[in-house]
């Protein structure tokens, strides 16, 4: 929509102050939160000043820091294993079009459609009645599942906004296949690759819904054991450890926009 | 077979593979586990087949064996449609402005706008709900809010209620309802705008008679993108709501805690994801070559 400022009918009365308080909505928990959580009083919601105290006290339990240990492990195996399927599933379904692959687009992207709960109960019973124990290996099965449309969008994005007579003008300079996807292909390819792992990183290390079904007692991840927390009660260390969840996950998108917007 | 088709289904496979055996294989069991019997402590009994399960949405049965209506349980649906939908309406009270004064932003506004409006759908969605309980609780901040500015001294009484529950969900599902009804208004002809205030229509007119019926597919995909999650969603209604605003989600996984009740709950997750896929395909099938959500 292109508009024309200077024309007075175009000023519709109260957007500007809606769009405010609409950012406000979205933001002020966000905010909120994170203030709180440099808060010294041991009551959460109480003020009483500055203190980065209850960093320090998530930081030394040994149980978060598993937690987290834990977290770490599932989101990097996921990303590596869900973004390269991805790539490869990309670079497949580029080019020409065939019979068969708007299903096949679909199917990538079931786990997005399906409600999380559903995912949840189907991949528990699932484990449990083919006899497989529940732990890491099980969220970090169930995590690449889920990862692979939010890596794949991203790259095949890129692969469509491409300029196809790059291929072909390797393939007139006589590169093979091969030569021809790893000196011109995969280098343009790479800042969608790289966004993608990245979406597909923080929405592993965010996940609680399937995790909190499919981990065994040892496999507790860092949002599984927030939820713990804040079962028990609103505490200054929930705050905190909230607040650093947070932050890692907006430091993530904001670089996977920045590398995803990388020149084309 | 062609080489280069060879090539194709290798490069497919390894995702189709994953997505196949570990998702759809799984909703395939989930499907089956749901005719079966419970066992007496948890798990199910693999030989006898059995509708019970979805009779159980609606009867009990009595110790005779007779059934007898029990409505708890349409309820905990009637209740999740009714919140679910409220939500979609709240968040188009609240998305639609704002939709349209991104649209109407210079090109690199816009996509800063648009940025902002995604990177809390990047954050941890547990937290976020956590943050309303600061907010919303007794002696919360919302609370000390009204306190302050003289409106009221009461305590708020909001968290764990139907409210607090819509809140959240608005909350959460948001964006969703924006970045496609911006999509729609941004592709928007502003000519046909400038023809309507032309012909002497004014700002109330050219909106209603215009830009709202044009952004119609918009507000079609972003109320399925927010109901959908909404219906099935499990966090906010553990988090903000009592045991008197439970939803589906909640209902669903007590069957695999507490109650031990596989093949119910197996069978209520099916009739969740028969609700979305139905809720889906009639937007496709009414929506299919307006321009896609972002």
């Amino acid at each position: 929509m292109r508009v024309d400022v200077s024309n007075p009918l175009w000023r519709f009365r109260g957007i500007r102050a809606a769009t405010w308080l609409f950012f406000a909505y979205l933001y002020l928990p966000i905010v909120v939160l994170i203030v709180l959580s440099f808060n010294e009083n041991r009551l959460a919601t109480i003020w009483s000043g500055f203190s980065t105290q209850w960093y320090g006290v998530v930081l030394g339990n040994d149980d978060i820091m598993r937690a987290a240990t834990n977290s770490l492990v599932v989101a990097t195996t996921a990303t590596l294993a869900a973004t390269f399927a991805a790539t490869l599933a990309a670079l497949g379904m580029a080019k020409t079009r065939f019979i068969g692959a708007d299903g096949i687009s679909g199917l990538i992207v079931l786990p997005l459609v399906v409600p999380e709960v559903v995912t949840a109960v189907a991949t528990l019973l699932f484990f449990i009645l083919i006899g497989f124990r529940l732990g890491l290996t099980t969220v970090i099965v169930a995590h690449t599942v889920f990862c692979i449309p939010f890596a794949y969008l991203p790259i095949r994005a890129r692969l469509e906004g491409m300029d196809k007579a790059l291929g072909e003008a390797a393939a007139d300079l006589y590169a093979s296949d091969w030569q021809a996807f790893r000196r011109v292909t995969l280098p343009l390819l790479w800042p969608g690759i790289l966004s993608g792992a990245m979406l597909a990183f923080i929405i592993s290390l965010d996940d609680f819904v399937i995790t909190y079904f499919v981990a065994g007692a040892g496999a507790t991840t860092l949002p599984v054991y927030i939820f713990g927390m804040i079962r028990i009660g609103i505490t200054p260390e929930v705050n905190a450890i909230s607040s650093l969840m947070l932050i890692v996950s907006i430091l993530f998108v904001t670089l996977s926009f920045l590398v995803g917007r990388m020149r084309r | 077979m062609t080489a280069a088709t060879r090539r194709r289904i290798l490069q497919i496979a390894p995702a189709m593979a994953i997505i196949g055996f570990f998702m759809v294989a799984p909703l395939g069991l989930m499907a089956y586990v749901s005719l079966l019997q419970k066992g007496v402590n948890g798990g199910v009994v693999w030989d006898v087949h059995t509708t019970e399960a979805y009779v159980n949405f609606i009867f009990e049965r009595d110790f005779d064996d007779s059934l007898i209506v029990n409505t708890d349980y349409l309820q905990i649906f009637a209740r999740s449609f009714g919140l679910s939908l409220l939500t979609a309406v709240l968040a188009l009270a609240i998305g639609f402005p704002t939709a349209l004064y991104m649209a109407m932003q210079p090109e690199g506004r816009r996509n800063l706008l648009i940025f902002l409006v995604t990177i809390p759908f990047w954050t941890n969605l547990l937290v976020r709900n956590y943050a309303w309980i600061l907010l919303l609780r007794n002696g919360g901040l919302v609370e000390g809010l009204l306190r302050w500015l003289g409106l009221s001294d009461q305590p708020l009484g909001l968290m764990y209620t139907p409210y607090a529950v819509s809140i959240g969900l608005t909350y959460s599902y948001l964006p969703f309802m924006v970045l496609p009804i911006y999509a729609s208004l941004e592709k928007l002809d502003s000519r046909l705008i400038e023809a309507a205030f032309d012909l002497g229509a004014d700002r109330r007119r050219a909106l209603t008679r215009v830009i709202l019926p044009l952004a119609v597919p918009g507000i079609a995909a972003g109320c399925i993108l927010v109901f959908v999650p909404a219906l099935g969603a499990y966090v906010t209604p553990e988090l903000l709501g009592g045991g008197k605003s439970m939803m589906i989600g909640n209902l669903i996984q007590g069957q695999f805690a507490a109650a031990r009740n596989w093949p119910f709950g197996a069978a209520l997750a099916f009739a969740l994801l028969a609700i979305v896929l139905l809720a889906m395909m009639i937007y496709l099938m009414r929506f299919r070559r307006a321009p896609a959500a972002p």
